[in-house]
């Protein structure tokens, strides 16, 4: 079983987290830049974070042969503190680094206008930077928070198809479904979703445009939660191939509309998989 | 090492129009190089130049970018590697000593040095290194040791080892012995040499 990981904070996991995700299978992660637990007050702080995921962590994860990439983003819960605010004026130059393919996590946590402000804003940047973009849905008021997330999306003129809203569950699949952008869901051990409900996910909606990630963070959370929903498949009767699919396909091909996943390796590619060529980009 | 060994290595690179207009413009307006550098690897490719061994496509062009600006270059150098991810970093350490800085380069390496990534610290000990103080080298050829990155990496090795560097690798080879822990291959090599070059010449009799 091969994993990709598309949302992972690996900043905040050890090496014995990266050997287990290796023996496991998985072999690439996004690291999307978000909270830290402890609020930042300066954009010192987060420039600092983000080189750490276009240089260290991208290090440290190569030692265990797994590929890291990384979303880039002022979060959304961060957005409301004004010291915060020029965080997006160093966004750019960050949008442009090769391990960067997509902008997030954007989007809502309270809902406030100042959330409102820097979700469009840098909506908007994953336009001018050809990126996708990684929508983090609140966990708070969730139905609502999706709903203005999409509407916000449908404003800003980003094609549906590079958009993810993640952390969904039962209550707001089908208001992702239909809009044309893909669905993230992270399993954990107690919250948000888990792979039994995972798999009654995918029965009901099929394997398309459906991304799992494990969300792992600073909080009670599991890397391995990526390789139990793809044995929970296959125990449903989903075939080896609709795992790939889900596990590995689907995240490449969200990811790879960056043109800068670098998947190149012999042992990442297979056969099977006919899409390659979209792994580099050429531009 | 040349600029124009550079380019002659370059010739094959998948998107080369995009490499000359790049060179061209940098030249005539040094503030674009900020918005070409971090586009190379996607440009160039990343793999290593049979030509030029040691450099990668990146890396040789990224060197090439800056070479190829018209003044500034300390400044631009140190503002691309302050920005830069890992892989530019790499490419801004590698090119240090094609340009015409000086010592203004020596913090740059300072900084890759101090880092736990072993491609930095690596590329801080190339050529460019002679601009190092002998305490600070030595440290480097000892950090090199303890990291697995390999000598080879390391230039002007046997001209630069001195006593206190064989000092401290016979200290760091006995703390490894009485761990029961082994050294690289290459460093006890290393210490062998320094340790036989210390020997008085044997006297016939
Ligand atoms: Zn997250």
């Amino acid at each position: 079983m091969r994993i990709f990981d598309p949302h992972i904070h690996m900043t905040s996991r050890t090496t014995d987290d990266y050997e287990r995700m290796a023996a496991a299978g998985v072999r690439a992660v996004v690291e999307p830049a978000f909270w830290l637990g402890q609020p930042r007050t300066s954009v010192g702080s987060f420039t600092d974070y983000f080189d750490s995921l276009v240089g260290w962590e991208p290090f440290r994860a190569g030692q265990f042969g797994i590929r890291h990439h990384a979303t880039i983003a002022l979060n959304p819960k961060e957005a409301n503190d004004r010291r915060c605010r020029p965080v997006l004026d160093e966004l750019p130059r960050y949008l442009e680094k090769d391990g960067v393919v997509a902008v997030g996590e954007i989007g809502y946590d309270s809902m406030t206008p100042e959330e409102d402000d820097v979700f469009a804003a840098q909506l908007a940047l994953a336009v001018a930077h050809d990126l996708p973009a990684m929508v983090h849905t609140p966990h708070r008021d969730k139905v609502r928070g999706v709903e203005r997330s999409l509407a916000v999306v449908a404003e800003s003129g980003i094609a549906p198809e590079r958009v993810v809203l993640d952390h969904l569950n039962e209550m707001t699949v089908k208001l992702v479904r239909d809009t044309g952008c893909w669905l993230g869901f992270s399993i954990y051990p107690d919250t948000k979703m888990s792979p039994p409900r995972m798999v009654e996910l995918l029965k009901a909606y099929g394997t398309d445009r459906m991304l799992v990630n494990s969300a792992a963070d600073w909080g009670r959370s599991d890397p391995l939660l990526t390789r139990a929903t793809g044995e929970a498949m296959l125990l449903a009767g989903f075939t080896d191939d609709d795992v790939d699919r889900v596990l590995w396909r689907n995240p490449v091909e969200f990811y790879g509309q960056s043109g800068r996943l670098d998947l190149t390796d012999d042992d990442l590619t297979e056969p099977t998989f006919a899409g390659n060529s979209i792994l580099r980009g050429g531009s | 090492m040349t600029v124009d060994e550079l380019r002659a290595a370059l010739r094959g690179v998948p998107d080369p129009d995009w490499l000359a207009t790049a060179l061209d413009r940098v030249a005539a307006e040094p503030a674009t190089i900020a918005r070409f550098f971090p586009a190379v690897g996607r440009r160039c490719g990343r793999d290593d130049l049979p030509d030029l061994p040691g450099w990668t496509a990146d890396e040789a062009a990224r060197a090439l970018l800056l070479a190829s600006l018209p003044a500034d270059h300390a400044g631009q150098a140190e503002t691309l590697y302050r920005t830069g991810d890992a892989a530019e970093k790499r490419a801004v350490l590698k090119a240090l000593p094609l340009l015409p800085i000086g010592a203004a380069g020596v913090p740059l390496l300072h900084d890759a040095i101090r880092t736990n990534d072993t491609r930095l610290v690596a590329a801080a000990l190339g050529p460019y290194a002679r601009q190092l103080d002998p305490p600070a080298w030595r440290q480097a050829v000892l950090k090199c040791v303890f990291t697995g990155v390999p000598l080879a990496a390391v230039a002007d090795l046997d001209a630069r080892a001195d006593g206190e560097l064989a000092a401290m690798l016979a200290a760091l080879a006995a703390e490894r012995r009485a761990a029961g822990r082994s050294m690289p291959a290459d460093a006890t090599e290393l210490l062998d040499r320094l340790t036989a070059a210390s020997q008085p010449e044997p006297r016939e009799v």
